[in-house]
């Protein structure tokens, strides 16, 4: 009895900084956000505490939709293009020999060592018109193409940035799997695509998951990318609830934005866990 | 069992305790209620107080002025101290002086609009011009603002205008009206750049159909709307921020732009700033004390220390703005394709941007619908 009692302790004990961190930090602003969504915009901003919903009904308005669809659109494509390029990239490093395992995954890595903006920039050198790949493709007696300042170039640079996220949770699923599984698929009569396809695909699905939801969420919330490669001339719903509180001066609206930013996220991540525990 | 319940009960606890939190920050804020204008009343200030009591908090924008600038003011004035914050926008300002309780703010550089809202709001000191003798330095024509005639409740730090910045050697005409850059022609296809921030992405639509920029009418909001998705698809990119550079790399060949980003001094002599014909704006930067300061009389000091024609002077040599100060001015050598010699007059030809209060909601909703559109 006494001994329970003291393992509860300590787990009270080393749980407590941490589950203390998250919800103060966490839950006291997302109640205050919650809170704010329901009172008014101050004629030169701030908060006018009267109760309305009228900042949910704003959420239908098309122009709020259609921004919503925008980068629902954007993000989509985006994680499509990184599962497809991160899957066999995952499955050729797991295939390599040790060392050079971790020489790849190093290398997977190291574009975080530098800063983000600065990385952005150098897609914008890269690709503007004067820019390097326009230059080279001159040389081929190509182009210029517009290849800055349109949705295309948010894609890249999404991809680019968050193309990591997906080979790391997608890596770690196909080094668990057991060869032998494969080896009993191909001693069966399995051709290669064959056991791919019934074997190692459908065993490595919740890192598939895993992988598209940490470059869909932070593709989704983007508004770096879009303002710098996009040009500004389509808005994410990231550039959209920044908007409200850094310039229109509206934070209730802000605030209702944000939830509702979070509310499609809860929804992807509890869909992610289901599908996870069943595959 | 317990073990669960327990795990179960905190977060409840913890929502409690926001929303509880929540409340009182409710409770703690009435006056930014949109009942309107009600500026406050002057304090009694002593002219001779005690300023190394006082301690100066200031917030401006980051090299807005001298890095000396505390050291100065303590050499100088004898205050206490100075500290300095930084913000990075107007609505990053106001976002910390209206918040409710005291800001801790002493002093703020804002742009000419916003010192109105603040004043509107009754958060702003009203100057006491018998503690500034400095203002004497002032051009006339800097007492007499439109958001602010009489320098009551803020005091100009710079002043410019906005029109367009180009390639002169990249243009094939130079560029005199603000359709030239709305409908670009072809020579200028995807080589044009325009601003968001809104009121000023708004401006050349405005002022090429010959309206207001204070205007808060429907139909002209409407049409400067058309105007401008009509020349969303031939524009290379919106940007507030970086539109020189664009310039200077060739990417654009011309630019909505405050007169003080324009690049005109680069070495190679190529860009020009002109004001198209049909007129701007007048933007003006100032700076204002916070009715919560506890040290009002050291602020007035640090402001007229600033209008000091050398330390003001520091703004035009330094940043490439223009100052209202006739005593800086004539102290400042202006460089090669500068634009600091313009005459203020002519500046005062331009329109000064007041707040619109609730109508400004008008021109954010323009803004997300050209942008997103």
């Amino acid at each position: 009895m006494s001994r329970s009692r003291g393992r509860r302790l300590g787990a009270f004990v080393f749980l407590s900084p941490g589950l203390t961190y998250l919800l103060v930090l966490m839950l006291v602003p997302l109640v205050l956000v919650l809170g704010t969504s329901f009172f008014q915009r101050g004629r030169f901003g701030g908060v006018v505490y009267e109760f309305t919903t009228e900042n949910f009904g704003r959420l239908v308005d098309p122009l709020y939709l259609g921004v919503l669809g925008d980068s629902v659109r954007i993000a989509v494509l985006t994680t499509l293009l990184a599962l497809l390029i991160g899957y066999p990239t995952a499955y050729l490093i797991a295939r390599l020999p040790r060392k050079w395992k971790t020489v790849a995954l190093v290398a997977i890595v190291l574009p975080f060592w530098t800063n983000f903006i600065i990385r952005i920039y150098a897609w914008i050198m890269l690709l503007n018109g004067p820019g390097l790949v326009n230059s080279g493709l001159k040389l081929l007696g190509l182009g210029p193409y517009e290849l800055l300042y349109n949705d295309g170039a948010i894609v890249v640079g999404l991809l680019y940035s968050y193309l990591p996220l997906m080979v790391l949770p997608l890596y770690a699923a196909i080094e668990r799997l057991d060869p032998q599984l494969r080896e009993a698929s191909a001693n069966l009569g399995a051709s290669a695509f064959t056991t791919f396809r019934k074997v190692t695909l459908p065993l490595t699905v919740p890192g598939v998951l895993t992988g598209s939801l940490f470059v869909f969420v932070p593709s989704f919330g983007n508004f770096v990318i879009p303002e710098m490669l996009g040009g500004s001339k389509s808005i994410m719903v990231g550039n959209l609830i920044r908007n409200q509180f850094l310039k229109a001066r509206d934070w209730p609206f802000g605030s209702t934005l944000a939830l509702a930013l979070i509310a499609v996220l809860v929804v992807l991540l509890v869909a992610q866990a289901w599908a996870a525990r069943r595959g | 069992m317990s073990r669960t319940r327990f795990t179960r009960r905190l977060p409840v606890a913890v929502t409690a305790a926001g929303l509880a939190l929540a409340v009182a920050a409710c409770g703690g804020e009435s006056s930014t209620s949109s009942a309107g204008a009600n500026p406050a009343a002057a304090d009694e200030l002593k002219p001779n107080a005690d300023l190394s009591k006082q301690t100066l908090q200031v917030t401006v924008w980051d090299g807005y002025i001298p890095k000396e600038l505390p050291q100065m003011v303590k050499e100088k004035l004898k205050v206490q101290d100075l500290k300095i914050a930084l913000h990075e926008t107007n609505e990053i300002a106001m976002t910390k002086l209206t918040a409710p309780g005291d800001s801790g703010i002493d002093v703020a550089f804002v742009s000419g609009q916003y010192a109105q809202a603040l004043n509107e709001m009754g958060l702003l000191e009203p100057i006491h011009p018998e503690l500034i003798p400095n203002l004497a330095n002032l051009y006339p024509e800097a007492t007499q603002l439109s958001y602010d005639k009489g320098n009551k409740y803020s005091v100009p730090y710079t002043w410019g205008t906005t029109g367009i910045c180009y390639r002169t050697d990249l243009v094939k005409a130079k560029p005199t009206s603000w359709n030239d850059i709305l409908k670009p022609a072809p020579w200028a296809e995807k080589k044009v750049t325009m601003m968001t921030t809104e009121r000023w992405l708004a401006l050349p639509a405005l002022k090429a159909l010959g309206y207001s920029v204070n205007t808060d009418k429907d139909d002209e909001i409407a049409k400067a709307k058309d105007l401008l998705m009509a020349q969303k698809p031939h524009l290379l990119t919106y940007d507030d921020t970086t539109f020189g550079d664009k310039l200077v790399a060739g990417e654009s060949v011309m630019a909505e732009a405050w007169d003080g980003w324009c690049p005109t001094t680069d070495p190679k002599g190529n860009i020009g700033f002109v004001v198209p014909k049909e007129g701007s704006d007048l933007w003006v930067d100032t700076m204002v004390i916070m009715k919560s300061s506890k040290n009002k009389e050291a602020a007035h000091a640090l402001i007229n220390y600033i209008l000091d024609p050398e330390v003001h002077s520091w703004a035009a040599a330094n940043i490439n703005y223009k100052v209202p100060n006739k005593a800086a001015m004539e102290r400042v050598k202006i460089p090669k394709g500068s634009l600091l010699g313009v005459k203020p007059a002519d500046l005062l030809d331009g329109e000064a941007i007041i707040d619109l209060g609730q109508a400004s909601t008008k021109f954010s909703r323009l803004s997300e619908e050209v942008t997103a559109g």
